[in-house]
């Protein structure tokens, strides 16, 4: 790269806009970075420890956090991209939030996802009863170091249920979102470490154990921790007398159906195209797919290209995806931003 | 020697459990999926049945239903569709959006046109 350094916009502040940005200033490019919360880290700033190594999530925070101190990138916090624009001549503007504009040579969507809201799926009671809990409210109790009941008492059994937001015409989400399966097991075992005592069980439809060293991580929960798996979609949560919840299930695998007590449920909840996101693709006239994720100019081999001149694509805005493919993807956006920079 | 002969020396000849796809009959399935095509879409989560009372007390399983009609094997189905009180329960659990209630009913019917050589 030659002359003035080009600047390149990158909308949001989770991991894929961290890596995009740090790539990007490495490489000598004037970045900006867009973040809606206070800091940058996005959704793994709640989280405890990440599948499948079961590494602190701190670790990853760390590398990322490190990646944008940079003094070719500045950061804007609480703010977002509501809308970008191509104009003839190769200036891409954007409209932030608060009204004020940018300009840039280029820009990376990495507006990421939205965890499912699991009130909308009200039969499992999430906000109603109170020992029904989210994947993300556990690892919030990984962070404080406790699992416990609601009135603090020690859990006896916990269930997991998979497939919550995902895979279900109910909620307008046909599409899986890929991570909560692992999520589930790499749970288990934590919480059997932490209570060893407890019961676990995991209700699957399928357990889709898609990356390096899952299946292993599957096995090793049966293996060395007991945990069980019953296959089969939870219809419906209750409590009873005795102040436990109660499910129905079928036993698919028995071909009966089933009911278990439970003191805490744990809803596995998918994600889904974030709110902010997918404001700026209505107004920016980006396509988006079925799955209302943004849609990429090819699946196979343009999967971070927008279809506008200038705009390209990083992590979950596209897909689910974990944080491993959300580098690797951020990175090939940062080829494909140079590679257009280059060629103009 | 006939069958009769072989019990005698305590031998019984059991029928065979195999799902014998090749000369099973799919013609309720052909019938069912035509008038409501939702049913292709059923992936065997089993949802239906843990929200069916009729399951709670008989036989009945929905799921399972789908995967009989699924292989041509008509037998089993004579006694379930009978079970269903069409209530609709189903339907309002079904993640794939099968219209549950009426894949029981279109199979009943696809029974009673069976037995009239009517399929």
């Amino acid at each position: 790269m030659k002359g003035t350094p080009k600047h390149v916009i990158v909308a949001g502040g989770g991991v894929a806009g961290m890596e995009a940005a740090g790539s990007l200033a490495e490489m000598g490019y004037r970045v900006t970075l867009v973040e809606k919360g206070e800091d940058p880290g996005g959704h793994l700033l709640q989280w405890h420890a990440l599948f499948p190594d079961r590494r602190p999530a701190d670790e990853v925070r760390s590398y990322l956090r490190k990646r944008i101190v940079h003094h070719n990138i500045s950061i804007i916090t609480r703010t977002t991209v509501e809308k970008i624009k191509y104009h003839p001549g190769g200036t891409v503007s954007v409209n932030l939030s608060g009204g004020t504009d940018e300009k840039a040579d280029a820009v990376i969507v990495a507006t990421g996802f939205q965890l499912f809201d699991a009130h909308r799926k009200e039969e499992y009671g999430y906000g109603i009863y109170d020992n029904v809990i989210t994947s993300a409210d556990l690892e919030g109790m990984f962070n404080r170091g406790r699992v416990a009941k609601a009135d603090n008492s020690v859990p006896a059994r916990i269930g997991l249920i998979h497939c919550v937001g995902s895979r279900d015409e109910k909620v307008n989400n046909n599409h899986c979102s890929k991570v909560c399966c692992v999520t589930a097991v790499k749970q288990a075992i934590e919480i059997r470490e932490m209570l060893p005592s407890c019961e676990i069980f995991c209700f699957y439809m399928d357990m889709r154990m898609y990356g390096p060293y899952y299946e292993e991580l599957y096995r090793e929960s049966q293996e060395i921790h007991n945990v069980n798996f019953i296959r089969g979609k939870v219809s419906e949560a209750s409590v009873n007398i005795n102040n436990r919840l109660v499910i129905k299930v079928e036993d698919t695998l028995a071909g009966r159906p089933l009911k278990m007590e439970l003191d805490i449920m744990v809803l596995m909840v998918g994600m889904e195209m974030e709110e902010a996101g997918a404001k700026l693709a209505e107004a920016s006239g980006f396509k988006r797919g079925i799955n209302r994720f943004l849609e990429t100019g090819d699946h196979h081999y343009g999967n971070n290209l927008s279809g506008v001149r200038g705009v390209f694509y990083a992590g979950t805005c596209t897909a689910p995806m974990n944080i491993t493919d959300t580098i690797s993807h951020a990175r090939a956006a940062v080829a494909e931003t140079v590679r257009y920079l280059d060629g103009r | 020697m006939s069958l009769n002969q072989a019990n005698k020396f305590g031998f019984v000849i059991n029928p065979s459990r195999l799902i014998d796809y090749d000369s099973s009959d799919r013609k309720v399935r052909d019938y069912v999926t035509l008038r409501e095509p939702s049913f292709k879409l059923c992936f065997a989560c089993g949802g239906c049945t843990a929200a069916c009372t009729a399951g709670q007390h008989t036989s009945f399983n929905l799921r399972r239903m789908i995967t009989y009609i699924r292989r041509g094997e008509i037998e089993p189905l004579r006694d379930e569709v009978t079970r269903c009180m069409l209530c609709g329960k189903c339907l309002l659990v079904c993640p794939r959006g099968v219209n549950t209630r009426n894949v029981v009913a279109v199979t009943a019917e696809a029974i009673s046109k069976l037995d009239r050589n009517e399929l």
